[in-house]
């Protein structure tokens, strides 16, 4: 570090120009070699000689406070303090392609770090020359300076409302529709970054127009841009009921549905979770997200995917569906998932969000579910807390359905519901009590546990009647 | 005397009668006593119960119309209360009824329509499959111009193969490899071979030096961002056969000043403006527009008579008439034929050419 200082020095200025990209890859390497650059009382110089000298020694310049910026906001801060920030916001302004991208990418990684370095970028006016960089031709440079945006809008609702004044939405939303994966991947991040933080924000992001075109980045080939356009039509979606509504109206919940069904891992979570905020709106929106097919694709989610935290997610998202009325309860029981979910509730190896999350979907089916068939596998193997709200529903629906009851006789359910010992007076043992009343006496008696061996019983007592 | 006879014959008897009648009768006279008392007493009461039986009468005569009396009060009062219950059930079933239809018809008109929300369910079913259908078109067409670029880069790369392998290709002389004569029919790359322009060889450029150091790490290769060294690359061009013009001629006609010709400095219909502009200007001057006539009016009544050359058939010709068919009917244009025609320069540029071209040396 030492020999390389004077190096910058020097008359010549390809040696300035390469001892300046030496540090760069030295920094970039490693986070002690970035501290020591700090150290080295080297980043005044480079900020000073960047006002000056030509372009190669701007970008090399760029690309040592970038690769010492990236490492951790410490680092960050002593790029700030010493300046650096107005000269790379003047390099934004060069003509050159090259040092513009270099310079947006510098202020990108400070800006990642959290929100007062981000608060000290856009107070140094970087923001409406990243919007000027966006619309250049150049796709590299669009795609630098997307991400810079995005990191920058990213912290609090007041950088991302900054962004947006600086008219950045409606470009952005523009360039949805170029061809290129990595581009198409930043600029929905950004977006996402704008529209997560209030709903003013998402409202104008939903302004730009991005509806139906994002819907196209669905199916787009990249992993990426997929998970990143779920993500924006998340949180998106995720504010209000109206919102969702408009989502759902252009056809999002289809989209996404299917854009879930044709990943794999993470990437399929945002979509998850989107479906999950849609339903938990409203029953109607509920029941829009049921007729765009998404209850068995969840479930298939909920069974395939090997990680917890997006069975988690997919168990909260059935959990809203099912929870508004008995029709979308039963829409939710009819394809199998309560077992699923009750085995993970059960299995000792889920994690306790998991856990959580999988009872919670349970109990908020259940106490609307009047699909009988699929809680009778319940009486069987149902820990007692959730056994006391089938047994529950039971108790509800039996006295008024009398097929119902003939099945539930045959099918072996009152058989079960004998057998369960509950606590007089308990809640368990007034639902079972009201179950019995629908059926009469002989029935109940031939059921309880134990009859055969009354019966015995009573032959053995009886004395025949001899003539 | 009969009657004496008869009672002395009995008076004898009549003291032990009277006596046994008075000693016998004393046990009787108890017992007719006793039921003489008896039946005195059973008399009166008779008498008595007779007369209670009538107080009984009386007095019930008396509690039943007290009783009726208040019975009837109590019937009112109790007449009074279920008419009241009668009255407030009807009112409470007629406003059942009325609220029952109120908010029906307030659910189904403000909060909840629910042939709006199956109408809008099937709405939303419909645009969903539309969505993915025009996303499965969208996926298809994508596909199917990756694959027709990766058919135009396997093309290429074929293609720059054949030009490179050209000089495998068979003569008449000598088969080429592909072109084996033990074998059936060439090989496919045999046709590509014909097919190929052969590759030229590259001139030897001059060895650019490059600072490598620079363009590696940037994204943003475009030539334009940076030169690749310090000076220029030297034009390695034929240099110009001479021989060359003195520098201060190509100086004077690269500098020349604008020399307009005659036609273009002055427009092209400028008689017919000049004629308008001097009718306007006596138009402005005269005090009376009407023409002058003469004072005589001999020459009022006087035929005019035409010169030979006018009053032959035989007249001039008009050039428009000998271009134009008289029926305006058959014209192709309704614009008049132009009288006035641009000027051709034969002699304007004469000696002010830069050329040498027709002069002689």
């Amino acid at each position: 570090m030492s020999l390389l200082r004077p190096l910058l020095l020097d008359v010549v200025p390809t040696i300035q120009q390469t001892a300046a990209l030496a540090l760069g890859r030295l920094a970039n390497y490693n986070d002690d070699l970035a501290e020591a650059v700090v150290k080295g009382d080297i980043l005044p110089q480079l900020v000073y000689s960047l006002a000056e000298q030509n372009r190669f020694y701007k970008k090399a310049a760029a690309f040592v406070l970038r690769a010492v910026g990236k490492h951790s906001p410490q680092l960050a801060q002593a790029i700030v303090d010493c300046g650096a920030l107005d000269t790379l916001v003047i390099c934004l302004e060069d003509f050159d392609p090259g040092v513009k991208e270099a310079a947006a990418w510098a202020l990108g990684y400070i800006a990642r770090h959290n929100a007062e370095l981000s608060q000290a970028v856009v107070d140094a006016g970087a923001v409406p020359l990243l919007v000027l960089c966006i619309q250049e031709p150049e796709i590299a440079l669009k795609r630098i300076a997307a991400s810079a945006l995005s990191d920058i809008a990213k912290h609090s609702p007041e950088l991302a409302q900054t962004v947006v004044d600086a008219g950045a939405v409606a470009h952005l939303a523009q360039m949805i529709l170029n061809p290129d994966a990595k581009l198409k991947h930043q600029v929905l991040s950004a977006l996402s970054q704008v529209a997560k933080h209030s709903v003013d924000l998402a409202e104008m992001v939903v302004e730009a127009e991005i509806f139906p075109v994002v819907l196209t980045c669905l199916k787009d080939k990249d992993e990426y841009v997929k998970k990143n356009a779920c993500t924006l039509i998340r949180e998106i979606a995720k504010h209000t009921p109206e919102l969702s509504q408009l989502v759902v109206n252009a056809g999002g919940a289809a989209a996404v549905i299917d854009c879930i069904g044709s990943c794999k891992g993470n990437t399929r979570l945002p979509g998850i979770m989107m479906l999950g905020y849609v339903a938990a709106h409203s029953e109607n929106l509920a029941m829009a997200v049921i007729i765009s097919k998404g209850v068995p694709q969840l479930s298939v989610c909920l069974s395939e995917e090997p990680e917890d935290h997006i069975k988690a997610a997919a168990a909260w998202a059935l959990g809203q569906i099912g929870r508004h009325t008995p029709e979308h309860a039963r829409a939710v029981a009819v394809t199998n998932t309560l077992p699923v979910l009750l085995s993970l509730y059960m299995s000792t190896e889920s994690s306790e969000d998991l856990q959580v999350k999988s009872k919670k979907a349970i109990k908020n089916i259940l106490q609307k579910c009047t699909y009988l068939p699929a809680l009778e596998p319940f009486l069987y193997d149902a820990p007692p807390n959730i056994l006391k709200h089938v047994v529950g529903q039971f108790s509800k629906v039996l006295p008024h359905d009398s097929k119902a009851r003939r099945l539930f006789v045959t099918s072996g359910g009152l058989k079960k519901v004998q057998e369960i010992k509950a606590e007089p007076g308990s809640l368990l043992q007034d639902y079972i009590n009201s179950i019995n009343n629908c059926y009469p006496e002989e029935i109940v008696r031939y059921y309880s546990p134990g009859y055969s061996d009354t019966l015995l019983q009573r032959v053995d007592s009886y004395q025949p009647l001899i003539n | 005397m009969a009657t004496l006879a008869r009672l002395q014959a009995r008076s004898l008897t009549v003291g032990n009668e009277y006596y046994f009648r008075n000693s016998v009768v004393d046990p009787f006279r108890n017992k007719e006593n006793d039921a003489a008392v008896k039946i005195q007493s059973w008399f009166r009461g008779c008498q008595v119960r007779a007369y209670i039986r009538h107080l009984h009468r009386i007095v019930t005569i008396i509690q039943k119309w007290w009783r009726g009396f208040l019975g009837r009060k109590q019937y009112q009062l109790t007449v009074q209360v279920a008419y009241y219950t009668m009255m407030m059930n009807l009112y409470n079933a007629m406003a059942v009824r009325i609220q029952r239809r109120w908010r029906g018809y307030r659910v189904r008109k403000y909060l909840f329509n629910y042939y709006y929300l199956k109408e809008y369910l099937r709405v939303v079913s419909e645009t969903n499959d539309a969505i993915r259908k025009a996303l499965e078109e969208f996926a298809e067409m994508k596909e199917r111009e990756e694959k027709k670029a990766n058919l135009e880069r396997e093309e290429k790369k074929r293609d720059y193969q054949a030009r490179k392998m050209h000089y495998l290709l068979s003569t008449k002389q000598i088969p080429g490899i592909y072109n084996s004569p033990f074998r059936k029919e060439p090989d496919p790359w045999e046709l590509q071979l014909q097919k190929a322009k052969p590759l030229t060889h590259q001139r030897p450029k001059v060895k650019q030096k490059y600072s490598t150091s620079l363009t590696d790490w940037l994204a943003c290769t475009s030539a334009r961002s940076f030169p690749r060294s310090e000076i220029l690359p030297p034009i390695n061009r034929k240099k110009c056969q001479g021989p060359f013009r003195d520098i201060t001629e190509v100086l004077e006609q690269r500098y020349k000043p604008l020399e307009p010709t005659l036609r273009v400095a002055e427009p092209i219909d400028e008689l017919k403006l000049a004629r308008e502009d001097l009718r306007r200007k006596e138009w402005l001057r005269n005090v009376n527009d009407n023409m002058f006539l003469p004072f005589s009016s001999y020459h009022k009544n006087e035929k005019y008579i035409p010169s030979m050359h006018l009053s032959s058939k035989y007249s001039p010709i008009s050039h428009k008439e000998q271009f134009r068919s008289e029926d305006p009917k058959k014209w192709i244009c309704d614009k008049d034929f132009q009288t006035v025609l641009p000027s051709f320069e034969l002699f304007s540029k004469y000696g002010k050419l830069y050329s040498k071209a027709g002069q002689i040396v």
